[in-house]
C-alpha cells in the first residue's frame, strides 16, 4: 500500500488519485495447472449450473408440488407425516426407549449427542491426517450416522401407509347444486355435522360424493342406519324430503 | 462506452482494488474438474449456493400472491398453482429446491468431512457450515406450514409436540413459534416471518462468513 508524503487525490476525497491497473493476477508462478477463478472457471461452473439448472427444471415439470386440501384442525383421523429429510427423527421416536417415558433420549439425547458431534468435529478429531483411513474413529462414526440415518429414513417410508396418505389430504373438487332442494334439506339434518358442509366426509362421517348408490339405498341407510358410525333414524323429516335429499345425494359424483 | 463508464466510476471510487479482489483467486488443478474428474466432488458447494440463489429468487415471486393468514393462505396457493401463468413452475422450482438444496448441503458436508478440509486451520468455517446446516432445515421446516393444507397443519403439530418435551427450552419455543396454546392464524404469520424475514438474514449472514473465510484461507490441498 502506497502511504506517506507526495500522495495525491480524488478532490478532497481520500481516493488516490493514482489508477492501478485492471489486469489479472499472472497464474503462470503457481503450481500445477492452477487457472484464475475469473473469468476462466467461472465459464465452466457456469456450464455445470446450467446442465444442473435443465435436470432440475424437468423435475419440476415432471412432478407437479404437491398440495392437499386445505388444512382443518377438526380431521383427528389424518397421519401426519414431515418433509422427508426429518423423517429419521421422527422414525426415531416410535421405539420404545425413544418415546414415552424416555422421550428425552429420542428427542435430546440422541439428537443432541450426534449434532452436537458434528459441530465439533474439528475439535473431536484434532490429528493432522486427513485421509479417510488414516482416522478411523471419525471416519467410522460418520459411517456409523449415516447408516442409522438412512435405516431410519427407510423404516419410515416402508412403514407409512401410502394408500391412505394418497386419499386423505385429497382435494376433492365437487360442484354441486348450493340451491338444489335436495342439499338444503342435507343442510338442516344432521348429516352435515358428520359429512361436512361439502359433503366430502370428516372424522367421523365418509364422503358421500361418488357412492354409486341409488337412492333406495340411501334411503335406507338414512333410516336403518349403518353400522359402525352411522347411527339408525339420523333422517328426521317427511319421506318426500327424504327422498328428495336421497336423490340428490345419489348423483353427487367426483369430478 | 462500458470502459468510459467503468473509468468514471473507478476515477471517483477506485472500485478496481475491490474488483481484482474478487476476481483473482486462483482455482488449484485439484479442484478443478476439467482436469480430474473426480474434482467434481469439489461442485456441490457451488450448487448449494446455486440452487439458495434460485429459492431467494423464486420465494421473491411467490410473495407476490402468497397471503399469509388462515382464511387466504391455502386460497393463495391453490391460485398460484393452477391460475396464475408460470405459477406452478415458481412454486415447483421453490418446491423442489428445498429438497435439492437438503441434498447437496449434505453432499458438500461429506466431501468436507472425508476429506478431513475441517481440520485446523479451516475448523471455524466448519462450524458455520454446520449452522448453515440448521438454518436450511429451520427454512424447511417454516416453509413446510406455509400452504396450510392437510400436511402441513399436521405435520408442523406433530414437530411443536416433539419440540414441547425438551425441558425447559420446550415450552418457550412452543410461545415463540406458535404464538399462543393452539397452532393457528399466529403460528401461520410467524412461520411466515420466520421463514421470510428472520431465517434468510441469518443464512445471508452466515454464508457471508463462510465465503470470506473460504477467501482468506483458500481451498484446502489435495489429500
Amino acid at each position: 500500500m502506497h502511504r506517506g508524503k507526495g500522495m495525491k487525490f480524488v478532490g478532497d476525497s481520500r481516493v488516490p488519485a493514482e489508477r492501478k491497473p485492471n489486469i489479472p493476477k499472472d497464474y503462470s508462478e503457481f503450481p500445477g495447472k492452477t487457472e484464475a477463478f475469473w473469468p476462466n472457471f467461472l465459464l465452466k461452473e457456469w456450464m455445470v449450473g446450467a446442465v444442473f439448472l435443465i435436470g432440475y427444471l424437468i423435475l419440476t415439470i415432471v412432478h407437479e408440488s404437491p398440495l392437499e386440501k386445505k388444512a382443518d384442525p377438526t380431521d383427528a383421523g389424518y397421519i401426519p407425516l414431515p418433509d422427508w429429510y426429518f423423517l429419521f427423527l421422527y422414525q426415531l421416536l416410535k421405539y420404545k426407549y425413544a418415546a414415552g417415558d424416555y422421550v428425552l433420549i429420542g428427542t435430546v439425547i440422541i439428537p443432541g449427542l450426534a449434532f452436537g458431534a458434528l459441530m465439533l468435529a474439528p475439535f473431536l478429531d484434532k490429528g493432522l491426517e486427513r485421509r479417510p483411513s488414516k482416522r478411523p474413529i471419525a471416519t467410522g462414526l460418520m459411517l456409523l450416522g449415516l447408516i442409522s440415518v438412512t435405516y431410519l429414513t427407510w423404516e419410515s417410508v416402508v412403514t407409512h401407509d401410502w394408500e391412505k396418505a394418497k386419499t386423505q389430504g385429497k382435494i376433492v373438487d365437487v360442484s354441486f347444486d348450493e340451491n338444489d332442494p335436495g342439499y338444503k334439506i342435507y343442510q338442516k339434518q344432521s348429516c352435515v355435522g358428520c359429512h361436512g358442509n361439502t359433503l366430502s366426509g370428516g372424522a367421523s362421517g365418509p364422503s358421500l360424493i361418488g357412492t354409486g348408490l341409488k337412492p333406495e339405498e340411501i334411503m335406507k341407510i338414512a333410516k336403518e342406519g349403518k353400522p359402525p358410525g352411522m347411527p339408525p333414524n339420523a333422517f328426521k323429516g317427511s319421506d318426500d324430503e327424504l327422498k328428495q335429499l336421497a336423490e340428490f345425494i345419489s348423483k353427487l359424483e367426483q369430478k | 462506452m462500458l470502459q468510459k463508464i467503468y473509468d468514471w466510476v473507478d476515477e471517483r471510487l477506485d472500485i478496481t482494488p475491490l474488483w481484482r479482489d474478487v476476481a483473482d483467486h486462483e482455482v488449484p488443478e485439484h479442484v478443478n474438474p476439467a482436469h480430474h474428474f473426480s474434482a467434481f466432488v469439489y461442485c456441490f458447494g457451488g450448487l448449494t449456493f446455486f440452487i439458495t440463489v434460485i429459492q431467494i429468487l423464486s420465494g421473491m415471486f411467490l410473495t407476490m400472491y402468497y397471503v399469509p393468514d388462515i382464511v387466504n393462505a391455502w386460497e393463495s396457493v391453490y391460485y398460484l398453482q393452477n391460475e396464475v401463468a408460470f405459477g406452478v413452475i415458481v412454486r415447483g422450482m421453490h418446491h423442489w429446491g428445498a429438497s435439492l438444496v437438503i441434498v447437496m448441503m449434505f453432499l458438500h458436508t461429506l466431501r468436507v468431512f472425508f476429506q478431513g478440509a475441517y481440520k485446523k486451520p479451516r475448523e471455524l468455517n466448519w462450524v458455520v457450515g454446520v449452522l448453515i446446516f440448521f438454518v436450511m432445515l429451520g427454512l424447511g421446516f417454516t416453509g413446510y406450514l406455509l400452504p396450510w393444507d392437510m400436511k402441513a397443519l399436521f405435520a408442523t403439530k406433530v414437530g411443536i409436540e416433539i419440540a414441547m418435551t425438551i425441558p425447559v427450552v420446550g415450552p418457550i419455543a412452543k410461545t415463540f413459534l406458535a404464538g399462543g396454546e393452539i397452532i393457528g392464524a399466529q403460528t401461520l404469520t410467524r412461520f411466515f416471518a420466520i421463514h421470510v424475514f428472520f431465517l434468510p438474514a441469518a443464512l445471508l449472514g452466515l454464508m457471508g462468513a463462510h465465503f470470506l473465510m473460504i477467501r482468506k484461507q483458500g481451498i484446502s490441498g489435495p489429500l
